[in-house]
């Protein structure tokens, strides 16, 4: 069936969302993106279908990140006038007596992660509640009140989790595609970019730069004029990307469909990180689906408007998630960034007019078209609009993609959606922005997360990546961390960034192996604001934030590191050493057992005793120990 | 030939000689890809899975197809951290170090498994049995540390539980 208009997208509506929110059966619901797989999730998908595997009643289906990673695989089910429970945990030797308990009406409190009030997402608000009439079970908490849920608010994850992944009728049965037709038939493409520059868009990307202006600005050069989407999220410790992808891989598809239509273009790009293989499976299955509606493709939905999808897969560059590098290696060379007196919304990919935006600002922009982009822009700041995800991972109770409003503290991230630093530990600082941004520390828990904001305090958004530090991470080691990372990164191009980096890296080495000097520090600090000046492109200018800002706010310990040789994290192995607490250790013979070395020795009940020429400070002794016994020194 | 080129050359020969199936190799460039340039990457990507490496008479082969320099492709192939111009071994170890796992002590996963293996980063055991690798965040995070085995991820890996999942791996 080719779609031609709204009423067939409405067609398609009504048959699947009674799937999605009025199931005839029971439906059981697994998260099946990558994170849920390697968490045990495929196993528990083959394990249900091979014991239904006609049915017999029970519907068993896949969907996309459900968001809480700490507790998967998560499992949702829901059934015929019953309400819809969601499941932690639920490993392939749980799946079976999960789903028979939900059918005796049998809830065990300890599975569930809670139960959902009201399914309809942020888009959907005009229909009635599936589940008005349906009574909720006792003692068992609504999912939007448990504080990692509470405050978020579901934008471009409007779909991950609640849909199948592969199927484009489920999409379309929440409301996907009908932004779509509305801005191909009832909207001039000037209208479109008007909408999007109104809602007050940012790219989510990292730069944060108005998407609108972007299409403007692209819209107004001649030639073949291209769409690409940077899919080649390679900051250390963010997957928002992967997750829509994997989850909602249409809301991408349509973001770029509207772009298109707005700017006039008839060709795109995906430029898809080689790593993440099931992202690629599913955009290319939806690629297909949506050719097979006719809302790709020639003469899209009887109009005169064409548009053709192209993935590419990079091969593990983190430099190409520069524009002008993507565009070099989606041209199939070396994806080396070149200076942008031009840019490349002027001269991209083949010379011609490209927009690139990223995954999740495409995933936003239907949103914008169907809500309004007054609604749209009443939710962020002034110069923030709308919502971010952010992957909160690191030291952190509650593991998981977060999409919150922009404009939400720092603490509201960590402490009440994260649920705070596990094991009693003390928070020390969190990450953003990945190897271009800053470490946070504690006095700014307060700050109200936008892209400005977070630019103020020597950080930067990034594509949301939010790592949390405590005591045991040591600060001037992430420096070093992320300058490794980068130095093998670096295109080589230019001098500042290829030389500057290697040498501020071995500084910093130096200092973690108890080699640092007097003037190390000032010397970390000239080079980065040299190099932040003079490389050529973002990698190399944004590259000594993390340097400079944990200089900035934790420059005691770089100075513990220089002078008086201690790392008190106890990760510079040079500059520590474990001891045993004679008061504190009873002698549970718990570290000696798990010690690799045999360097713990002790009687039952009677303080231990630690060898120091036999331990090789692996740690393992000082995460075992469950009464604060081992001491570092 | 300059000595520097012969040298290249004599290394060269001492990687076990591969035979190249140059039809399976026109399928890929000619039918799957078009002959076309852009889609290098990609090429290059689907001889790697053909071969688990980059053989170097396929990259001089590719060049003639698609008439693009051999130096440009050898750039390319030397520019993304997934080739390998290198026979790799049967089972590839991918060590997470993103910033999530790297708190959570991936860093002493890596000493141990390299320590296990007596392997750096990017080099092959000479049983062929282990190559290993570093990767920078696979997008698992809840389950730090992480270390990918072939397609197998292992989560919350800790210190002491290295050899018993290497030992998995024949």
């Amino acid at each position: 069936m080719k779609i031609q208009s709204v009423k067939d997208l409405e067609q398609i509506r009504e048959e699947y969302s009674k799937r999605l929110y009025y199931p005839d059966a029971v439906k059981v619901n697994i998260g099946m993106a990558s994170c849920g797989i390697a968490a045990g999730a495929k196993a528990s998908f083959d394990r249900a279908i091979q014991e239904f595997p006609n049915g017999n009643g029970i519907d068993i289906s896949q969907t996309g990140c459900i968001g809480f990673c700490e507790v998967e695989p998560l499992v949702e089910i829901l059934g015929p006038g019953k309400p819809r429970v969601m499941y932690k945990n639920i490993t392939e030797d749980k799946i079976l007596e999960t789903i028979q308990d939900y059918n005796e009406n049998n809830f065990k409190k300890k599975w569930i992660l809670g139960q959902m009030r009201d399914p309809r997402s942020f888009l959907e608000d005009d229909i009635e509640n599936p589940l008005a009439g349906v009574t909720p079970l006792e003692e068992i908490p609504f999912l939007e009140e448990i504080p990692f849920y509470h405050k978020q608010v579901k934008i471009a994850l409007r779909n991950c989790g609640y849909i199948d992944p592969d199927s484009i009728e489920e999409f379309i049965a929440k409301d996907g595609y009908f932004a779509f037709l509305k801005a191909l038939h009832d909207m001039e493409p000037k209208e479109i970019i008007m909408q999007v520059k109104a809602s007050g868009l940012r790219g989510r990307g990292g730069g944060g730069f108005p998407a609108g202006i972007k299409w403007e600005t692209c819209a107004r050069h001649d030639g073949d004029r291209y769409i690409i989407c940077n899919a080649d999220e390679g900051d250390p410790g963010a997957y928002m990307d992967r997750s829509i992808l994997e989850g909602d891989p249409h809301s991408v598809l349509e973001g770029m469909l509207i772009a298109a239509r707005g700017i006039g273009s008839n060709q795109g790009f995906l430029y898809v990180r080689n790593e993440y293989p099931l992202a690629v499976k599913r955009l290319v299955s939806a690629i297909k689906a949506a050719e097979r509606y006719g809302l790709l493709g020639d003469n899209i939905a009887g109009s005169d408007f064409s548009f053709n999808v192209r993935i590419s897969t990079g091969a593990g560059a983190f430099v190409c998630g520069e524009s002008t590098a993507l565009m070099t290696s989606l041209e199939g060379k070396v994806g080396r960034p070149r200076a942008k007196y031009v840019h490349t919304v002027e001269k991209g990919f083949r010379q011609n007019p490209s927009n690139l935006n990223n995954v999740e600002t495409y995933a936003n922009v239907p949103v914008i078209l169907l809500k309004g982009a007054d609604n749209y822009a009443k939710m962020g700041t002034t110069h923030s609009k709308g919502t971010k995800v952010f992957s909160l991972v690191g030291k952190i109770k509650n593991t998981g993609l977060v999409e919150v409003p922009m404009g939400i503290s720092l603490k509201d991230i960590v402490f009440d959606i994260g649920g705070g630093v596990p094991r009693k530990k003390k928070f020390k600082a969190v990450q953003t922005g990945g190897p271009s941004g800053g470490c946070i520390p504690e006095q700014f828990l307060n700050l109200n997360v936008d892209f400005d904001e977070l630019t103020k305090v020597g950080s930067m958004m990034g594509s949301g990546g939010m790592i949390v530090m405590d005591q045991d991470t040591c600060m001037v080691d992430v420096a070093r961390y992320f300058l490794d990372f980068l130095k093998e990164e670096s295109c080589g191009q230019c001098n500042p960034c290829r030389e500057g980096i290697l040498a501020m890296h071995d500084i910093l080495t130096d200092i973690c192996a108890g080699n640092g000097k007097e003037g190390d520090i000032e010397l970390l600090e000239e080079l980065g604001m040299m190099i932040q000046k003079f490389s050529l492109c973002g990698l190399g200018t944004s590259a000594p934030n993390p340097v400079l800002t944990t200089i900035l706010y934790f420059r005691e310990e770089y100075e513990a590191h220089i002078r008086y040789k201690k790392c008190s994290a106890g990760v510079c192995k040079p500059l520590f050493h474990y001891e045993i607490d004679e008061e504190a250790c009873n002698g549970c013979t718990l570290c000696a057992k798990r010690c690799p070395e045999e360097a713990i020795t002790g009687e039952k009940k009677a303080p231990h005793e630690m060898e120091q020429k036999k331990c090789i400070k692996c740690g393992i002794c000082y995460d075992a120990c469950k009464f604060d016994a081992i001491l570092i020194k | 030939m300059s000595q520097a080129a012969q040298n290249k050359s004599v290394q060269f020969e001492s990687v076990p000689s591969i035979d190249i199936d140059y039809m399976e190799l026109d399928d890929i460039i000619a039918d799957e890809f078009n002959n076309d340039k852009e889609n290098l990457i990609m090429i290059l990507q689907a001889i790697q899975r053909c071969y688990n490496f980059l053989p170097r008479p396929a990259l001089a082969y590719l060049s003639t197809k698609l008439d693009v320099p051999y130096s440009q492709i050898y750039g390319v192939a030397t520019f993304y951290s997934t080739f390998s111009l290198e026979p790799r071994g049967r089972n590839i170890i991918s060590i997470c170090l993103g910033t999530a796992c790297h708190v959570r002590g991936g860093e002493r996963v890596r000493e141990r498994i390299e320590g296990a293996l007596n392997l750096h980063d990017g080099e092959t055991t000479e049983d062929q049995r282990f190559t290993l690798e570093t990767v920078r965040c696979i997008g698992c995070c809840s389950l730090g540390p992480v270390v990918k085995i072939n397609e197998d991820m292992h989560g919350h890996i800790s210190y002491d539980q290295v050899n018993k999942i290497l030992d998995q791996y024949e």
